[in-house]
């Protein structure tokens, strides 16, 4: 059974497109305080797993539950299920391309979720999104558009807009993958802030010194399954099978 | 050939002009307003996931785009009634009949503005919890509706002009008046030409604005 302390478990979890079979059979435990690095070649389903993880992909197969309540991709839930609403709410998803909302400001861009969706006071809001774009070292840029920003300034103002809805979990979807080389960097501190205030995360990445610094635990995909599981250290710096290693090389520069 | 210009018979009926002017852009409006309705639920049907509505929606539109309009209005006035023996007055057939003609172009700006929208904006409003509803109001909508200002100014911009079709079915707009001052002053230049005038003076501004638009949406992408 379901370890009950898991924040997210996945059990047999299945997704195809169409005769596409993409996920075949994941099973995983999210711990609270965790930081999970998924890796693996492109194709091999990462997006599609944590994508499942919030329903904005629904799977075709097995379950998944968010801290013991099975979660149903309707808005609201039933029964004891948790709906796409309440459950988004508290597991926060962060896109490769930012998908910042060009019409609203960066402050409006933050506070949109928390005035709309949680019903806080604007007041109240703004005064959130101010702490939390001084904690991303934007709090200049609070009435700028989007536009305006660079890519990296952009991905920080995404992650803080996630974390105005005071998450209990952030979903990371190789979020440096469409920045200049110069700009991960910014970034990638961030995120490591956050790993250090203990927020339970599932981070999609090909910065494998990066996961190798911040994941407690990684999952290497291939092919739609669980490949390789352990720790950091265990998968990153000490590959035993040969797949792995001869993926990992790819990234040793 | 000379010709004496002689505007000042026909400016003692301008009265009659001005009225024109008027039912005009009555009728303009109206028909804008219910179009808009009319072309939201055309639209709200084409999108959405039931085959049923999206059949209905589409054999509207294609029915109302690909027939004439002078056609359209003629058949609400004249042929509609016989068909459903009751009396359809003028007005409500001229009106009718603009503003479905109207909603069926609009129905199709309206999905493309917000089929323009990319798709990443509907799951980043998702992923923070978001309702479809509150998706749409907040963060769709604003910018698809940036997306179809231009056409929709244009479209209504046409609509204004197409007005002057309800001459046919002696709807006192502004070609019927100038029609009645020709008749009234024999002077059918002179009269067109100030319809003519006084059309442009009511577009004119509009396009511009229409134009401003575009150049702004091309200037912030
Ligand atoms: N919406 C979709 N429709 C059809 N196929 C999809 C869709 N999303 C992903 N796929 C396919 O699923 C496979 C896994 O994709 P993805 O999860 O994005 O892999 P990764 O993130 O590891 O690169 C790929 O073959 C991809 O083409
Ligand atoms: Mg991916």
């Amino acid at each position: 059974m379901t370890t009950t302390s898991a924040v997210i478990s996945v059990r047999g979890l299945g997704k195809s497109f169409g005769k596409l079979e993409v996920l075949k059979g994941i099973d995983l435990d999210l711990m609270p305080g965790e930081v999970m690095g998924v890796i693996g070649p492109s194709g091999s389903g990462k997006s599609t797993l944590i994508r499942c993880l919030n329903m904005m992909e629904v799977p075709t197969a097995g379950e998944v539950r968010f801290q013991g309540r099975p979660v149903t991709h309707k808005f609201r839930g039933r029964g004891g299920a948790i709906g796409t609403g309440e459950l988004r709410r508290k597991v926060g998803m962060v896109f490769q391309h930012f998908n910042l909302f060009p019409h609203l400001t960066v402050l409006g861009n933050i506070t949109a979720g928390p005035t709309k969706v949680l019903a806080e006071p604007r007041a109240e809001a703004e005064a959130h999104a101010m702490d939390l774009l001084g904690q991303v070292g934007l709090a200049d840029k609070a009435k700028a558009y989007p536009a305006h920003l660079s890519g990296g300034q952009k991905q920080r103002v995404a992650i803080a807009r996630s974390l105005a809805m005071r998450p209990e979990v952030l979903l990371l979807d190789e979020v440096t993958s469409a920045l200049d080389p110069e700009l991960v960097g910014e970034v990638l501190a961030v995120i490591r802030r956050l790993a250090d205030t203990g927020m339970t995360m599932v981070l999609v990445t090909h910065e494998m010194g990066f996961a190798a610094d911040v994941a407690s635990r990684v999952l290497f995909m291939e092919g739609g399954r669980i490949a390789e599981e352990g720790s950091a250290e265990q998968i990153l710096r000490n590959p035993t099978s040969e797949r792995l290693r001869s993926f990992l090389s790819r990234f040793h520069s | 050939m000379t010709y004496h210009w002689d505007f000042y018979t026909v400016m003692q009926s301008f009265d009659l002009l001005l009225w024109g002017v008027w039912i005009t852009f009555l009728y303009t409006v109206g028909s804008i307003l219910i179009g808009v309705v009319v072309g939201a639920l055309s639209c709200w049907a084409r999108l959405s996931r039931f085959w049923w509505l999206r059949l209905i929606s589409r054999t509207y539109q294609e029915l109302f785009r690909c027939t004439p309009l002078l056609v359209q209005i003629l058949w609400a006035y004249y042929a509609l009634p016989m068909l459903l023996g009751i009396s359809i007055s003028n007005t409500t057939a001229g009106l009718l009949t603009l503003s479905l003609y109207v909603g069926s172009f609009y129905a199709e700006i309206f999905r493309g503005g917000i089929l323009a929208v990319d798709k990443g904006q509907r799951e980043a409003s998702a992923a923070i919890g978001m309702s479809g509803v509150q998706s749409m109001r907040y963060i769709i909508m604003p910018q698809a509706i940036k997306n179809m200002l231009p056409a929709f100014i244009n479209q209504s911009v046409i609509q204004l002009k197409n007005t002057s079709l309800l001459y046919a079915i002696s709807i006192a707009e502004l070609t019927y008046m100038t029609s009645v001052v020709t008749s009234e002053t024999y002077r059918p230049l002179e009269a067109y030409s100030l319809a003519a005038v006084l059309y442009f003076a009511m577009l004119f501004p509009l396009t511009q604005v229409a134009d401003h638009f575009e150049r702004r949406m091309r200037r912030s992408d």
